[in-house]
């Protein structure tokens, strides 16, 4: 069947179309709430891991510490958009600067790092990452801007042609959930960024990009400006991150620190190099499996007292468990990634120097 | 009492906690070009089962003095953090020898996921306790207050980084080492068996790390299963400040990184003019190793890598 609608792209990308378009509804059947609020989640860490993909994936820069554009992003819609400082400007403004807001962060974070490489790098974005989130943490005085590891709460909600996203809406005579909502709002901001991204990749810069990943000091005597690309590809995953974060608070309604910890950006890079480094569809399916994946554990601790009557093992416990087992084991069996591009099979399946090298 | 001096002393004690570990980073980093991130947990594993034996050997034993106690818990802790080191080096990290280089470092990521959660399944969620065991002893040394462990810490980081260093500059195996630091291909053709050296690495990487571990919980009074991550994170930060791969910069980092912090977390108040906290100790911290790496990007000692090593 997959040999068959791969010879008809029209008929597949429909069927993918009718897919995405019902599937908050199948989910909200079948699961439930919390089903699509899951598939919100998706879509948001979709487009994470499209941004640190350019980073990681296409410019060959690990970056361990891309949180702190998706924090920064959350903050910055929440300053504009909720009682803190009063303010409560729509979201069309404070999406686009939020995103400037981040990618100039970007910036101030690859300035300073571009004669590391490799692992050094991976350091200091990583102590970059931890210092936004204690300032965010800390925050709170002398001069209150982030109130501190309570956060910030009754941030507005999305608004669209006099159509709040909260609670339950009536759109077009239909009743629907927010979540849904959002679903239709993240959808559209992610396949926009598939499409920024694929283009990207097979634009001047994300050849200029994959030249330095593969060998920067080549790339560099090719003529490429190897500080002002590599300077934007942190800002272009910073915009990702950016845009995700505003996403995100507007969603939640509510953001605190601790949602923008170390592990949030470990799990993020998790996601790519889980998929498939660099090759946008493998991204995606790492992103939507490390989401759903936790979530579906979830339900362990139900499996536990149908199977057993009781629960033996502490759900929460038992999942993260599972989720670091699966971790090695997927690494184990697929270290390219589940879905890697043909280039990179073709690489690891020849022996040599070169893979080793990468 | 002189704020400096005490400040001082205390940094250098939690520095040299955090060299041992950073140099259990650093020697798989030298070899492997790894980052071993599951270190920081074998740590925590230590402290965790030296803590279970401590408490056991106190319920048989109550009258037991303190220092065999500890001896008693390190003697387990140690060849079970050995096992632990040699276990995740083999299922973990040796098929995926020949793989991308970032494959490896999520299965490390795996790793310290699922002991964490072991580790919580078996001690639970709560801080353990240190048995008050140890002498309370407290010196003058230079308008400085230091204790008795705060010595014993220090003096046993020192042997164990004299030992190591010994073994790698003057024994065949250390030999054997620094050549397959050099390159695993050549070293092989010598004929280095490079696999045994490198379970050799994680072995003497995660004795030291048990040792780390049970310094840390008796030094804060606690152990808790979350430990492993931050100390973890503070060490590999340490290895890279030093120059990462060099035995002596992972050294030079932990102590530098230890009186920073704690330096930086009895003086930025005023350095700030109250502007900032103590809680930004962690700050000043990654801010420190940002500037060194800025200006040396391949850390203190580190030597200058070629463009692609």
């Amino acid at each position: 069947m997959i040999a068959a609608l791969r010879e008809r792209p029209r008929l597949s990308l429909a069927l993918l179309a009718v897919l995405l378009a019902v599937l908050p509804f199948v989910t909200g059947v079948l699961i439930g709430q919390s089903g699509v609020r899951m598939l919100d989640f998706a879509l948001l860490y979709v487009l994470l891991a499209l941004g640190l993909n350019l980073v990681v994936g296409y410019a060959g820069l690990l970056d361990l510490g891309y949180i702190a554009f998706y924090a920064l992003g959350a903050y910055f819609y929440a300053w504009l958009a909720s009682p803190h400082f009063g303010l409560h400007l729509p979201f069309w403004m404070i999406l686009p600067m939020g995103t400037l807001f981040a990618a100039a962060f970007g910036v101030l974070l690859g300035a300073p790092t571009l004669r590391l490489r490799g692992d050094y790098l991976a350091i200091v974005t990583l102590g970059f990452g931890e210092i936004i989130r204690i300032f965010m943490n800390n925050l709170d005085a002398p001069v209150n801007l982030t109130n501190g590891p309570q956060g910030m709460d009754l941030i507005d909600p999305i608004q669209i042609a006099g159509i709040g996203f909260s609670g339950t809406q009536e759109v077009f005579g239909l009743v629907v959930q927010a979540t849904h909502l959002y679903y239709y709002l993240f959808l559209a901001f992610t396949l926009a960024a598939i499409l920024f991204a694929y283009r990207l990749q097979d634009s001047r810069i994300g050849r200029a990009w994959a030249a330095i990943r593969e060998d920067e000091v080549a790339a560099a005597a090719t003529g490429i400006n190897t500080r002002n690309l590599k300077l934007l590809a942190f800002a272009m995953g910073a915009t990702f991150g950016g845009l995700a974060g505003g996403l995100f608070a507007a969603f939640q309604g509510f953001i605190s620190p601790e949602s923008f910890n170390l592990m949030e950006s470990i799990l993020i890079l998790c996601m790519i190099v889980l998929g498939g480094m660099g090759h946008i569809p493998g991204v995606i399916v790492g992103a939507v499996l490390l989401t759903i994946l936790p979530e579906a554990l979830r339900y362990i601790g139900d499996l536990q007292r149908a199977m057993l009557g009781e629960v033996v093992v502490d759900a929460a416990n038992l999942r993260m468990l599972i989720f670091g087992l699966a971790l090695v084991l997927m690494m184990l069996y697929r270290p390219a990634g589940l879905w890697p591009s043909r280039q990179r099979r073709r690489e690891l399946t020849a022996e040599g120097e070169a893979v080793r090298h990468e | 009492m002189d704020i400096f001096a005490q400040q001082l002393v205390n940094g250098l004690v939690l520095g040299s906690i955090y060299a041992l570990v950073a140099l259990g980073y650093t020697m798989v980093y030298g070899i492997l070009e790894l980052i071993n991130f599951a270190h920081g947990e074998v740590t925590m594993v230590g402290a965790m089962v030296a803590l279970a034996v401590m408490g056991a050997l106190l319920g048989v034993a109550p009258d037991l003095p303190g220092i065999l106690v500890v001896i008693g818990g390190a003697l387990v802790a140690i060849p079970a953090c050995i096992l632990l080191g040699y276990t995740i080096e083999r299922v973990a990290y040796r098929p995926l020898r020949q793989a991308p280089r970032l494959a490896p470092l999520i299965t490390a990521i795996g790793v310290s996921i699922i002991l964490q959660n072991v580790a919580m399944l078996i001690w639970g969620r709560q801080y353990i306790a240190f048995p008050p065991i140890l002498p309370q002893a407290t010196f003058q040394i230079a308008g400085a207050q230091v204790s008795a462990l705060q010595i014993f810490i220090v003096l046993l980081s020192g042997i164990a980084m004299a030992g190591l260093w010994f073994m790698v500059q003057r024994t065949r195996l250390g030999r054997a080492m620094r050549a397959c630091g050099e390159s695993r291909e050549i070293a092989s053709l010598m004929g280095v068996d490079v696999n045994r050296i490198i379970s050799t690495t994680f072995i003497i990487g995660s004795a030291l790390a048990a040792v780390a571990g049970l310094m840390v919980s008796a030094y804060y009074g606690l152990a808790h299963y979350y430990m492993g991550f931050m100390l973890g994170l503070k060490a590999f930060s340490a290895a890279v400040l030093g120059g990462i791969g060099n035995l002596g910069g992972a050294v030079l980092g932990g102590l530098l990184l230890g009186v920073i912090e704690a330096l930086g977390a009895g003086y930025i108040g005023d350095l700030t003019g109250g502007f900032l906290g103590s809680h930004y100790q962690d700050v000043f911290a990654f801010l420190v190793l940002i500037v060194v790496l800025v200006f040396r990007p391949s850390g203190l000692l580190g030597e200058r890598v070629a463009q692609r090593a």
